[in-house]
């Protein structure tokens, strides 16, 4: 006696998320922009400030970008802007 | 046994149907998928997919918004896969989709919600003619288990935003220690013999419609008072124990959920308080000062930089009390559910849409 076996539907968005590799860590900062983005958090600007002043004193390029607030998602204007204008991005995240 | 017949002849379902193997069990192949909250879940097959789709008139390809955090396109049938999952009647599929739709306004920052690093998650409280329709609970023990629709309604929602969002816990979902209400935490309000108008009809609805109404809210805070008879000394007691929510010293934060039950309702209904008159009260009584908020006040480093405090500050801000009545019969007790302190525009605020069928 052959016996059908159960089936389910799948509860998932049946993403299948496609496999990227990270970029390679730049070896020097060197000739790069930098990015700093504030996401709104309490002080996350006094700790930029501070890293955007150490970052300057190496001589490097550092370009300030802000969230409008912490509770969503960066808007996607913003994330193409910092995308296209800087090499590589420090993000203060926490309080 | 037509959702049998459909199942097997018909062509009505849309998405990816999974084949179990012949020795694999239906709940345990579920959890392997990682499909489940951490309890057992329905195996949604197609006959009870089928099913659950008979509680809406809606397409089962209708898109009911993007699913945070991965903003997927989620349609009806996927909600009702997750309502089957979360153990879901079909006829509280609608209210279902109106909780997930709420989710989805961007007033409600779900994303935010999930992400956090603190409690919260959506509180659900439904009000209207479907309560008594699906014999929901707003009585004793409305807050607590013990209710199928209470229990899966809000199941499903956080099901959807597991499943379909793909928000689980250590991946988007941060928290360092979350809440039980991340299983399922949805109520009622007991609107008959409430001495105001209800929730809905506040938030600017009719009273024969039926509404969902999402709170970002942590766990739930007893208010335990037995002897204020006056208005204005059970006001007190409640701003006293407002003024914990998120921490004594914070203030602007937070809005808060209080879930009043009818022995202390009826001291406000006999000396003719109304549900905005109270609220009133209570922003005036939680009004703190700067010595009281301060950092150090207390012999506790913790609170408001002095820079950043006016000589008196607001504990919520105006709109920022949510009022409900459930009916828990005898008992001089009421709850608060503290909100996410991320509270208006720029953080998360509550929001209610009708039920469609």
């Amino acid at each position: 006696m052959t016996t059908q076996n159960l089936t389910l539907l799948d509860p998932t968005s049946e993403r299948t998320p496609a496999n990227r590799s990270r970029v390679p860590r730049p070896v020097t900062l060197d000739g790069l922009t930098i990015g700093l983005l504030d996401i709104s958090k309490a002080r996350g600007n006094i700790f930029l400030t501070h890293l955007a002043g150490l970052l300057e004193q190496r001589g490097l390029n550092v370009k300030r970008y802000r969230k409008p607030t912490y509770t969503r998602v960066a808007p996607t204007d913003l994330q193409q802007t910092i995308a296209t204008e800087c090499d590589v991005v420090i993000e203060a995240l926490a309080d | 046994m037509p959702e049998k017949l459909a199942a097997r002849f018909g062509d009505g379902l849309l998405f990816r149907q999974v084949e179990l193997a012949e020795i694999e069990d239906a709940i345990e192949a579920c959890y392997a998928r990682g499909w489940t909250d951490g309890l057992p879940v329905v195996p949604p097959t197609p006959e009870l997919v089928l099913r659950m789709l008979q509680g809406t008139q809606r397409a089962p390809d209708e898109v009911v918004g993007l699913a945070p955090p991965d903003y997927v396109e989620c349609a009806v049938e996927k909600v009702a896969i997750n309502a089957v999952l979360a153990g879901c009647k079909p006829e509280y599929l609608p209210l279902v989709l109106a909780a997930v739709e709420a989710a989805f306004l961007d007033a409600f920052a779900m994303q935010g919600v999930l992400a956090t690093t603190y409690f919260s998650s959506p509180v659900v409280i439904v009000n209207g003619p479907v309560v008594q329709r699906i014999g929901m609970n707003s009585g004793i023990n409305a807050l607590g288990q013990g209710n199928r629709a209470n229990a899966t309604i809000g199941r499903a929602l956080q099901l959807v935003i597991r499943n379909v969002g793909g928000g689980r816990p250590g991946g988007v979902n941060r928290a360092v220690l979350g809440n039980p209400g991340k299983y399922t935490f949805c109520f009622a309000e007991s609107e008959e013999n409430s001495p105001w108008e209800s929730l809905a009809v506040e938030r600017g609805f009719a009273a024969e419609a039926s509404t969902v109404t999402l709170f970002a809210g942590d766990g739930v805070q007893a208010v335990m008072d037995q002897i204020s008879r006056e208005p204005e000394s059970l006001a007190r007691s409640f701003a006293a124990s407002l003024r914990t929510v998120c921490r004594t010293k914070m203030v602007q934060a937070s809005d808060a959920l209080l879930v009043i039950s009818p022995e202390h309702a009826r001291i406000f209904r006999d000396a003719g308080w109304s549900k905005t008159r109270l609220k009133e009260e209570l922003h005036a009584l939680l009004q703190l000062t700067q010595e009281e908020i301060v950092r150090g006040a207390g012999g506790i480093a913790e609170g408001m930089p002095p820079e950043m405090i006016q000589d008196v500050m607001s504990k919520f801000r105006p709109e920022g009390s949510v009022i409900v009545h459930a009916d828990g019969t005898s008992g001089m007790f009421s709850a608060i559910i503290g909100g996410w302190p991320n509270a208006g525009p720029r953080g998360t605020t509550p929001v209610t849409v009708s039920i469609k069928h």
